[in-house]
């Protein structure tokens, strides 16, 4: 167990994903099954990232999920003005949670879970038509959160912990759409920050006035990942007195927004659960992307002016047999992107998402459970507006579509 | 239920291949059209413009982005096409080798020195496009830098043995298919389904950037006997061109014919303005003193050789130039006549000199006066009443230093070239009208960009040297954004002719003027 612990915790380290800006919602297979509902379902340790109060319902004393998923997802670009046409080359995301509560007493519970609610990976083929905007990020954080649940009565529930949050990010674009050295070699910048750190905070409560309905609420803080020294690494820049763009360091902040969910379960007809949930993300937070270069390279500032964005998430879980749990949902994902300010890093627009899984419970203590995610996005027009060369916006636009299909497999133990 | 279990991994296997799609993408087969030609073997003909030569050379990133490259890629985005090959050099430096020794400059660059930014020589590293190695093609773009039109169907053009003696040119040789072979041969052995011709601009261009040295050969219809600066006359041009045009018809090839943009509009000529001799109120009251000096010297000179008064003070008028504070313009050396015995006179609005003319010696009085202090001390004499001596005068002639003729363009040759070159023109349009083949009028687009500029999504481009976008630090040829404005043009007008679609490429997109601070 301590190895399978430590392997995953090494495996989330690479996790990279996708979601509505980058947002990935993939904290459990079972959830994920349900349209990612979970805020009022009592199920699994799942609810170490859906609703850590819960987690003091459970009935066995010992409940893990282990899991992950492989997100295989890309976006096409193209400009019918100029024939300009671009495919990501996305390396598959392989997001994975690992969820444990321990019931101390029937009132308390202990829980820890590691997961990566935010990460981002999107590879354009070099220099191509937006390489001034971005030609590939890679983006991940990793979660790490000690909770406790506390049963207040035998209808209230409340419970959170502190937040540890580790991230790194690797961003490349050109600087501009025309600068080269000498030998036709597009200028360009790397951004590396490894292990960067800070806290943050989640709290939830849980309401079952029946014994068929629950009611649920959880809150994870923001928390902003404040880059500090990372490495600007400068390549094919000119030999010139005119571009003095050496190697530096930089500083940047990247927010992981607030995010509230509020949602309720209910058990009907015996073997069915349906659950609806609703997530608010707080993305105002993220207006610009601003990189403060050292030494005298001039800084970079890139508006993104996101909004606050809703997912509405309904799901249905049928007890088939003893052996079988059968699940399906469905969520609307609303951007948080502007008309303005689609960025190609982040190009994604409102998506409708289709999931099922299920799980096979092995034996009384162990159950495999599998999930899959398909998210159907519409073609879009878009643009990006706030790219400036020489104090004049020169917007990037085209048509994007995006795909991503995920599926996941996950155990979930209890003793 | 393990049963299904086992199918989950083909499942994930089947998802790898989920694409997105767009509902009508750019690469696929029809989205563009192609209409009544087809751009599957596109050969390109012309000079050093259709080469992509730039900033005074001809290197590989100015090949990739040559006109002709930047339209076969939008070709390709039309209809299946066959490889566009380039006879690349080996090299961003430049410079041609032959038989080791370099026989042309490397490339200009924009080096940002302690004067502020100015073009000059790379030195970076050292050319390794030896000529004598010769690539094997064919080639789709057959642009030959330097070439003029009769050259397209010489047959010693690509000779190696007549590179040093100026009867062969070098680029071509590198990648004649064989050494009696002409340019226009090695076109029509491809086979072409479509080409372009953009040749004529040199039978005007090499005189004007000479200055005029070059010899008006209107008249003389055999070009065997011009020299490298002459102007081609018109009608061997008509006949050399109307060949090129029917032979290339003849393989049953579609086309486009791009006409000559006004040689005098690019800021070869258009950077020093011949009023920059720019004065001080003191200096100008001198410079007008002197040359009612030299006014009156001559004019005595006149009557002491026998010329009536009235006369000699008439012819005498001409070189009492008056300066004035502010901007003035040059003077000019013209053939001795007898209307104009000194032979010198100030330039007219008109007249332009070349971007290559030496800088330093305008402000030494180069294009006025060189006033040393023995003219100064003649001048003296003059203005005290005194009589100077005939030695004395002759010093005070002679300090009148006009500026040659290789640099400045004066009205008649002015007028040799917009002849010429509208002739010329009226051949192109005429063939392309007989031949139903697109004709472009790039000297619109480029009197569009010398007046004004044409505007892109980061602004204007204009024909400034250095900061206006469109031409590189050669003052003649285009950037790759000058290229991708002459590609879209042609395109146009390809469109418009043939009812296709081909896509035109967004110029701001390509790069101007390339910074380095590796030079001498």
């Amino acid at each position: 167990m301590k190895k399978l612990l430590l392997l995953t915790v090494f495996a989330l380290a690479t996790a990279v994903t996708y979601a509505g800006g980058y947002r990935v919602s993939l904290q459990g297979q079972r959830a994920l099954s349900m349209g990612h509902t979970g805020v009022a379902v009592v199920n699994s340790a799942e609810l170490g990232f859906f609703n850590p109060s819960g987690l003091v319902y459970l009935e066995n004393r010992l409940n893990v999920s282990v899991g992950g998923f492989g997100v295989f997802s890309d976006v096409v670009y193209q400009n019918e003005q100029t024939g300009d046409f671009a495919r990501t080359d996305s390396p598959v995301g392989t997001p994975l949670y690992l969820y444990a509560s321990y019931k101390i007493t029937d009132w308390l519970t202990a829980g820890l879970s590691v997961y990566t609610p935010y990460g981002s990976s999107v590879d354009w083929e070099q220099d191509w038509a937006g390489s001034h905007l971005v030609n590939n990020i890679e983006l991940a954080a990793i979660y790490v959160q000690p909770l406790v649940s506390v049963k207040l009565s035998p209808y209230f529930s409340v419970g959170g912990g502190p937040i540890y949050v580790t991230g790194s990010v690797n961003f490349n674009r050109n600087l501009n759409r025309t600068l080269t050295d000498v030998d036709g070699n597009r200028s360009n910048v790397t951004i590396d920050a490894t292990g960067v750190s800070n806290w943050g905070w989640s709290a939830s409560a849980m309401f079952s006035p029946t014994e068929d309905l629950r009611v649920g609420f959880n809150y994870r803080s923001e928390i902003i990942l404040e880059a500090k020294d990372g490495d600007a690494t400068f390549e094919n820049i000119p030999n010139s007195s005119a571009t003095p763009f050496a190697n530096t360091k930089f500083d940047a902040e990247l927010p992981l927004p607030a995010e509230l969910t509020v949602g309720l379960s209910y058990q009907f007809c015996e073997k069915w659960l349906f659950a609806f949930d609703y997530n608010m993300t707080f993305w105002s937070v993220y207006e610009s992307l601003d990189i403060d270069f050292a030494s005298q390279v001039p800084d970079s500032q890139n508006a993104r002016m996101y909004e606050d964005s809703s997912i509405y998430r309904f799901g249905l879980q049928y007890d088939a047999t003893d052996m079988f749990t059968l699940r399906a949902g469905y969520y609307f994902d609303e951007s948080p992107v502007q008309a303005g300010y689609f960025a190609p890093e982040t190009p994604r627009n409102d998506s409708n998402n289709f999931t099922g899984g299920l799980s096979v419970n092995v034996s009384e203590h162990f159950a495999i459970d599998a999930s899959f995610l398909y998210s159907r996005f519409k073609e879009v027009d878009a643009s990006y507006d706030y790219y400036f060369e020489n104090g004049q916006a020169v917007p990037f636009s085209g048509t994007y579509k995006s795909s991503a299909f995920t599926p996941g497999l996950g155990i979930t133990y209890k003793l | 239920m393990k049963n299904y279990l086992k199918y989950l991994p083909f499942l994930a296997l089947g998802v790898i291949s989920c694409e997105p799609e767009l509902d009508n993408p750019v690469d696929k087969v029809g989205f563009y059209s192609n209409g009544e030609t087809d751009f599957s073997n596109y050969v390109a003909l012309g000079n050093s413009l259709t080469a992509g030569y730039a900033d005074g050379a001809l290197f590989i990133t100015g090949q990739e982005n040559s006109y002709p490259n930047i339209m076969a890629q939008q070709f390709a985005k039309v209809q299946e096409t066959q490889l566009f090959t380039q006879p690349l050099v080996s090299d961003n430096a430049g410079g041609l080798l032959f038989g080791g020794t370099q026989i042309t400059d490397n490339r200009r660059v924009l080096a940002f020195t302690a004067n502020g930014p100015a073009p000059a020589i790379y030195t970076g590293m050292q050319p390794t496009t030896e000529v004598t190695n010769k690539l094997t093609g064919p080639f789709s773009n057959m642009g030959v830098p330097g070439a003029k039109s009769f050259h397209l169907l010489s047959n010693t053009y690509g000779a190696t043995g007549g590179v040093l003696a100026g009867t062969a040119n070098p680029y071509f040789v590198r990648f004649a298919s064989g050494e009696g072979k002409s340019i226009l041969e090695d076109a029509v052995a491809q086979n072409p389904t479509f080409f372009s011709l953009f040749i004529g601009n040199n039978d005007v261009l090499s005189y004007a950037t000479s200055g005029g040295v070059g010899v008006d050969q209107t008249g003389n219809l055999d070009p065997s006997t011009y020299g490298p600066n002459d102007i081609t006359d018109p009608q061997v041009f008509g006949s050399v061109y109307s060949t090129i045009v029917n032979t290339m018809v003849g393989t049953g090839a579609d086309g486009a014919l791009v006409n000559l943009p006004d040689v005098t509009s690019i800021p070869f000529f258009t950077t020093i303005p011949n009023n920059a001799l720019v004065l001080d109120a003191a200096t100008a009251a001198n410079l007008t003193g002197f040359f009612q000096a030299v006014a009156g010297i001559f004019a005595q000179g006149a009557i002491q050789q026998g010329l009536d008064p009235a006369t000699a003070q008439g012819l005498a008028a001409q070189y009492a130039i008056k300066f004035n504070e502010g901007p003035n313009r040059f003077l000019i050396d013209v053939p001795v006549s007898q209307t104009n015995p000194l032979g010198f006179r100030q330039m007219t609005a008109e007249e332009l000199l070349v971007l290559t003319i030496n800088r330093g010696a305008l402000a030494q009085g180069y294009g006025s006066v060189m006033l040393t202090p023995e003219v100064m001390q003649v001048l003296g004499i003059l203005q005290t009443g005194g009589q100077p001596t005939a030695e004395q005068a002759q010093l005070v002639l002679g300090a009148v230093s006009g500026i040659d003729d290789k640099d400045a363009l004066d009205k008649d040759e002015l007028n040799a070239i917009s002849t010429a070159q509208a002739k010329y023109n009226a051949v192109i349009e005429a063939l392309a009208q007989a031949n139903g083949l697109a004709f472009v009028d790039a000297k619109a687009t480029l009197a569009q960009v010398a007046n004004g500029g044409i505007p892109f999504d980061a602004g204007v481009v204009t024909s400034t040297f250095v900061q206006g976008g469109a031409f590189s630090l050669d003052g003649v040829h285009p950037t790759p954004r000058g290229y991708a404005l002459v590609a879209n043009t042609i395109i146009d007008a390809i469109n418009a002719t043939y009812n296709s679609t081909v896509p035109k490429v967004n110029i701001g997109a390509y790069g101007t003027v390339t910074l380095s601070d590796d030079v001498q």
